[in-house]
């Protein structure tokens, strides 16, 4: 039992923290609803005013159609992929099953701008394609796996393989026992894998910005490129709100499966 | 396993092996093995094109050119620094977590501190452009505002990478077990004593597995000190100005290889302390 004291102080600096880790978002939130187009604080006023100047934005509806094409082609191949290395990794026993591990974890260990430019190297230099959304796909889809991989790995491990086991002994085939036992019981950790695989890909700047080429943008793009621009202002505060505000469905939706967040994000 | 025939079961392992692993190689390795190779070419001066012909110009100059040390330095430097502020933000919070708070104070505590995670990257480091203008929030708060550069560049990535400092912390105080720490108490040691003697042996790994994650993130970011940053160049903007302004893309990747290099001696000196195995 540490002494009164130290909780008090630890308690206080917990508190701290909070604060420094919310305000920021909860600022965020309240300039969307600022009458002023700069960020000096206090707000002048309350207005409602760019929520419609955003809605109105054609190149922000374009750049999220394309986010959530990017997001939805990356997490299905993602999801398949991921799926057959964490059943090879956690189901068989073959030489190189570290070296596989380890490959399927490297491209998020690896600093993003490095995937980013070997990706662009490969594509331009190398192959000659024409950067676009398929590019950024398979950019996307290669960093992706890994957490659908991490999440279905660590599924398996704690299933266990009596269940599978029982199926064969009673004359199950191997198709009929995952299909019928062991899907069902992956079906959580295959959700919150690809919940978080879209909002890996949906966030993404780095990768995107060098396997994009210059005329397609993702929703992040096109944040960027206009974050800079003082009229632009009042737009980026309201799409950076609703961002910071939809944020919340992933966290609900991954409690509501009786997944961990934090087990599921980190 | 079931006890199929053995023929049987290599052939599912291939085909469950076989498109991970393709997709991987091709795509990632290939790409890694293209960028190691592209720091080796060249570009006309004519027209700016890649000329595949072999030369080490573009890594002598990486290694000599005094501008790109000091870059490097500044950047590993920036990437520490955050790695040691998100290390002190979290520990007493962690220390909070594990064994102050009541349960369900610390379940409600775990999805506080990872629910920002989920929050767009770029609108969190857009959030401190808003607090540290000139006329901002925190300047009307305090009076005072670092405003945009290094020191703002290191709050930034503190602010955006700390959650990955906290959870694995917060795992490493959970597995000391309270009787360690009454029997220390109990024997006559203060709490600083029982702290630095018997809970940060066990505690470290932890704070290690998040400093992967902290100084790896940091280390290759170009984003939040374009927002934030000001006029501060770091590796990241450097090797971006390469690619995109200077259209120098085998610079760019002989550039690349300097993060690339610092994390895996990272990785390499992490190994020692265990840190790999509570990522």
């Amino acid at each position: 039992m540490l002494s009164s004291r130290m909780r008090e102080a630890t308690r206080a600096w917990a508190v701290l923290v909070l604060v420094f880790v919310y305000a920021p978002l909860a600022l965020v939130v309240v300039n969307a609803f600022n009458s002023s187009k700069t960020f000096a604080f206090p707000p002048s006023g309350f207005t409602l005013r760019w929520w419609r100047t955003a809605l109105a934005s054609e190149g922000m509806w374009t750049a999220l159609g394309n986010s959530v094409v990017v997001g939805l082609a990356a997490t299905a191949l993602a999801l398949v992929l991921g799926t057959m290395a964490a059943f090879a990794v956690q189901r068989y026993d073959f030489f190189g099953r570290q070296a596989v591990n380890l490959l399927v974890v490297l491209p998020i260990t690896l600093p993003g701008i490095v995937t980013g430019i070997a990706l662009n190297a490969t594509f331009t230099s190398a192959l000659g394609v024409t950067l676009g959304l398929a590019t950024v796909i398979v950019g996307h889809a290669t960093f992706c796996i890994v957490v659908v991989f991490n999440n279905t790995q660590a599924r398996l491990r704690r299933l266990g393989t009596s269940l599978e086991d029982a199926s064969a002994d009673l004359g199950a085939s191997s198709w009929q026992t995952f299909r019928f036992v062991t899907l069902p019981m992956m079906r959580g950790a295959l959700v919150a894998g690809a919940i978080l695989a879209f909002a890996l890909s949906f966030d993404e700047v780095v990768v995107t910005t060098f396997t994009a080429g210059p005329t397609v943008q993702t929703l992040p793009i096109w944040i960027f490129g206009n974050l800079f621009r003082p009229n632009q202002a009042p737009v980026i505060n309201v799409v950076a709100a609703a961002l910071t505000l939809i944020a919340i469905v992933p966290v609900w939706l991954t409690q509501r499966m009786g997944g961990d967040p934090a087990g599921t994000r980190v | 396993m079931p006890a199929a025939p053995r023929l049987r079961h290599r052939a599912t392992l291939a085909v469950l092996l076989v498109p991970p692993l393709a997709w991987l190689i091709v795509a990632y390795l290939g790409s890694l093995a293209v960028l190691l190779v592209s720091a080796f070419w060249s570009r006309s001066g004519f027209t700016g094109a890649v000329v595949h012909t072999f030369t080490t110009d573009n890594l002598v100059r990486v290694a000599t050119s005094e501008v790109f040390r000091t870059t490097t330095l500044r950047t590993v430097g920036v990437a520490l620094l955050v790695t040691v502020v998100c290390a002190v933000l979290a520990v007493p919070l962690a220390l909070y977590m594990a064994k102050v708070a009541s349960p369900a104070v610390r379940v409600a505590l775990v999805v506080a501190v990872t629910t920002p995670l989920w929050a767009s990257y770029l609108v969190k480091a857009y959030a401190w452009r808003m607090l540290l203008s000139p006329e901002g929030p925190l300047h009307w708060a305090t009076g005072y505002s670092p405003g945009y550069g290094l020191a703002a560049t290191v709050v930034t990535l503190t602010y955006l990478w700390l959650p990955y400092m906290v959870i694995p912390v917060f795992a490493a105080f959970q597995r000391v077990p309270d009787a360690l720490v009454d029997a220390s108490a109990d024997l006559g040691a203060k709490d600083l004593t029982t702290l630095r003697l018997v809970v940060a042996p066990m505690v470290f790994p932890g704070i290690a597995a998040g400093s992967i994650f902290t100084f790896s993130l940091s280390l290759g970011d170009y984003i939040a000190v374009t927002i934030v940053g000001g006029k501060t160049q770091l590796l990241g903007n450097v090797i971006y100005g390469q690619l995109v302004t200077a259209n120098n893309q085998p610079m760019a990747a002989a550039l690349s290889l300097i993060p690339l290099a610092a994390i895996l001696l990272y990785l390499f000196a992490m190994r020692r302390t265990g840190a790999l195995e509570n990522v």
